[in-house]
């Protein structure tokens, strides 16, 4: 049963649209993440569920009411700005209690609410600090304290992890997905980091200029990009050009094994960088190492091919393979290749 | 240790420096030891020093009169002018760039023409015979000309309409570093449009709102036109007392007393507004 329904969201600007038929079910208790680049319309899709930009056309309907056209105090959504939005001139547990305050509830339940939602943020030590003495990971737990404390149906986040640094950003990943399951919240949260996004979400929704590419579980989003764009934002890959003939795929004079898709006609044909391998005997395709690099836990080697240029990782677990300058041939196994229709480069 | 020290900065801060001193200390020096000259009205400017006039100012009630009631306009100026240009910043703030251009001008547009020419115009407003009057007298909504000229509430008017964009400068600056998403932040937690501007958007341009309360207190209290011309010679304020002392009575060192007495309880209230306001609100000021 669908919680919140997104139905058919248009948000058009004098010559611009910024989002287009969009429509979208959340389950309840569900985490859905928003991914795109910058631009692509999924901030603005948030600030239409938020209430703060009118949709142009479609609607929003929220556990079986619609609330399109509700002010953004009436829908009681939990948001959690980008860069937190915290009241300055407030204690921490002010600003927790401030949107229990407007709900008029009686000082001691506040109180009491406000220290289980900090203990639940493991903040309850700071509450009568100020905003400014806390460091951006603490900020970021006061605003999600301040967006729970109120219970609310639906947590909105907008790049929540945006302006922490990278190894504070994935201990907040994680923390805040252990906190969504604990608190069983229904949650929409826009990124532009795919592996935020993969981290995260039940569901990943990813979209490009206003439209959606692909609504998947992170895991077949990754496996089964459904084109071009869904295999290169989330994740790397290797897209090959190619056309089907007889039960395989024609690229540039080489006949490549026909993957998994049903694409006929001209397609894109992608393979995932780890799913390549060095290959002596039944090569797909031959070239020279171009570069080399050495990742940490993976290498990561360019080969020049008649097909274009090819990327290839390697688990680092032991010397590599290859060095730059070699001969290699490339194989794959079908079933790790796709073939999409063909898309636009971009 | 005897590190060289770099000289240069010290050099650069003479011409400053100078100008302060002969324009500002100076006749600051002046003015006080022309206060301490004795003066009798037969004599005129007498020799030796002496606080009499000091001594005038504060027991003669007629003074007190007189500070009070500056003091009580430039306060309720500075009331009304918060409450005026806080709203009228925060309207010019969210405006689309083009209509905020015009907004502006229209809003600075009063420091544009001098102090005089705009007070005169206010006496034609105001005046028994004045626009307002006929208006008010044709529309038939009194039988008498209301009595606005020469009365406290005309000065007040007339004081808030010349020193309200100086309000609305100091807050829009507070405005510009405002979060815009903690007005969203607290919509969506419930708050009501009132509730959002008086418990998040003021509070934090208290610094906005300070420093122009204090340009505008400063002025209120220092008018000299306004008053003059609106007031006229029964509404006395300091300034327009000190004038007369002057040029009326040739009284100079009483004057000149009035004068640094107006000056003192200007810095004094300005000062000591400041550090209150800063030390209750020290979370918004960085």
């Amino acid at each position: 049963m669908a919680f919140l329904e997104l139905q058919g969201l248009d948000k058009r600007y004098d010559d611009l649209t910024a989002v287009a038929d969009f429509s979208l079910s959340v389950t309840k208790g569900e985490f859905v993440c928003l991914l795109g680049p910058s631009g692509c319309g999924k901030t603005t899709t948030l600030q239409m569920v938020a209430g703060f930009t009118p949709p142009t056309r479609g609607h929003i309907v929220l556990d079986g009411r619609d609330i399109t056209n509700d002010k953004p105090s009436q829908r009681g959504l939990g948001i959690v700005f980008q860069s937190y939005a915290l009241f300055p001139h407030m204690t921490v547990a002010d600003n927790v209690g401030f949107g229990l305050e407007m709900r008029s509830v009686a000082l001691t339940d506040r109180r009491q609410r406000v220290a289980d939602t900090l203990a639940l943020v493991h903040l309850a030590p700071m509450a009568s600090r100020f905003p400014r003495e806390l460091s951006g990971g603490q900020r970021q737990r006061v605003a999600l304290a301040r967006a729970l404390v109120i219970q609310p149906p639906v947590l909105l986040l907008d790049e929540p992890m945006g302006a922490l640094d990278a190894k504070l950003r994935e201990e907040m990943q994680i923390e805040l997905r252990a906190l969504q399951r604990r608190v069983g919240i229904t949650t929409l949260m826009v990124t532009h980091d795919q592996a935020e996004a993969m981290t995260l979400a039940d569901r990943v929704v990813l979209m490009n200029k206003g439209r959606i590419e692909q609504v998947e579980r992170p895991f077949e989003m990754y496996e089964n990009p459904n084109g071009r764009f869904s295999s290169t934002f989330l994740g790397k890959a290797n897209v090959i050009e190619g056309h089907t003939v007889d039960g395989v795929v024609a690229a540039n004079g080489h006949r490549l094994p026909r993957g998994e898709g049903s694409a006929a006609g001209e397609v894109d044909y992608i393979v995932r960088p780890e799913k390549m391998e060095f290959s002596t005997t039944g090569a797909f395709v031959r070239g020279r190492i171009s570069a080399r690099v050495f990742l940490g836990n993976h290498w990561l080697f360019q080969v020049d091919t008649p097909l274009g240029l090819l990327q290839i990782t390697q688990a680092n677990i032991g010397l590599p393979q290859a060095a730059e300058g070699d001969e290699v041939g490339l194989a794959w196994s079908a079933n790790h290749a796709r073939i999409v229709p063909r898309g636009s480069a971009s | 240790m005897n590190e060289p020290r770099n000289l240069l900065p010290y050099w650069l801060t003479v011409p400053g420096v100078l100008v302060m001193l002969a324009f500002v200390a100076l006749p600051m020096v002046l003015t006080l030891s022309l206060s301490l000259y004795p003066f009798s009205s037969a004599t005129g400017v007498g020799e030796g020093l002496t606080i009499a006039n000091y001594a005038d100012i504060a027991r003669d009630e007629y003074f007190h009169v007189i500070f009070m009631r500056t003091f009580g306009m430039a306060a309720l100026v500075t009331v009304i002018c918060i409450a005026i240009g806080v709203p009228e910043a925060y309207v010019l703030a969210h405006l689309s760039p083009r209509w905020r251009a015009i907004s502006m001008v229209i809003v600075l547009g009063p420091l544009l023409i001098s102090v005089v020419v705009r007070t005169l115009g206010w006496a034609v407003l105001l005046g028994n015979e004045g626009v307002i009057n006929k208006l008010l007298l044709a529309a038939g909504l009194v039988t008498e000309p209301v009595k606005m000229m020469f009365t406290f509430t005309g000065v007040v008017v007339a004081l808030v309409h010349v020193l309200v964009p100086f309000m609305v400068l100091a807050v829009w600056a507070s405005l510009q570093k405002l979060d815009a998403a903690t007005e969203q932040a607290a919509e969506s937690l419930g708050a009501s449009l009132p509730t959002v501007m008086r418990r998040i958007v003021f509070p934090q341009v208290i610094p906005g709102v300070l420093s122009g309360g204090l340009i505008v207190f400063a002025l209120a209290a220092s008018a000299f036109a306004t008053p003059a011309i609106i007031g006229g010679r029964r509404l006395k304020v300091v300034a327009t007392t000190i004038y007369d002392e002057f040029l009326g009575n040739l009284n100079w060192p009483l004057g000149a007393a009035l004068a640094l007495v107006l000056v003192v309880i200007v810095l004094c209230v300005s000062m000591g507004m400041n550090r209150y306001i800063e030390r209750k609100y020290k979370q918004v000021f960085v």
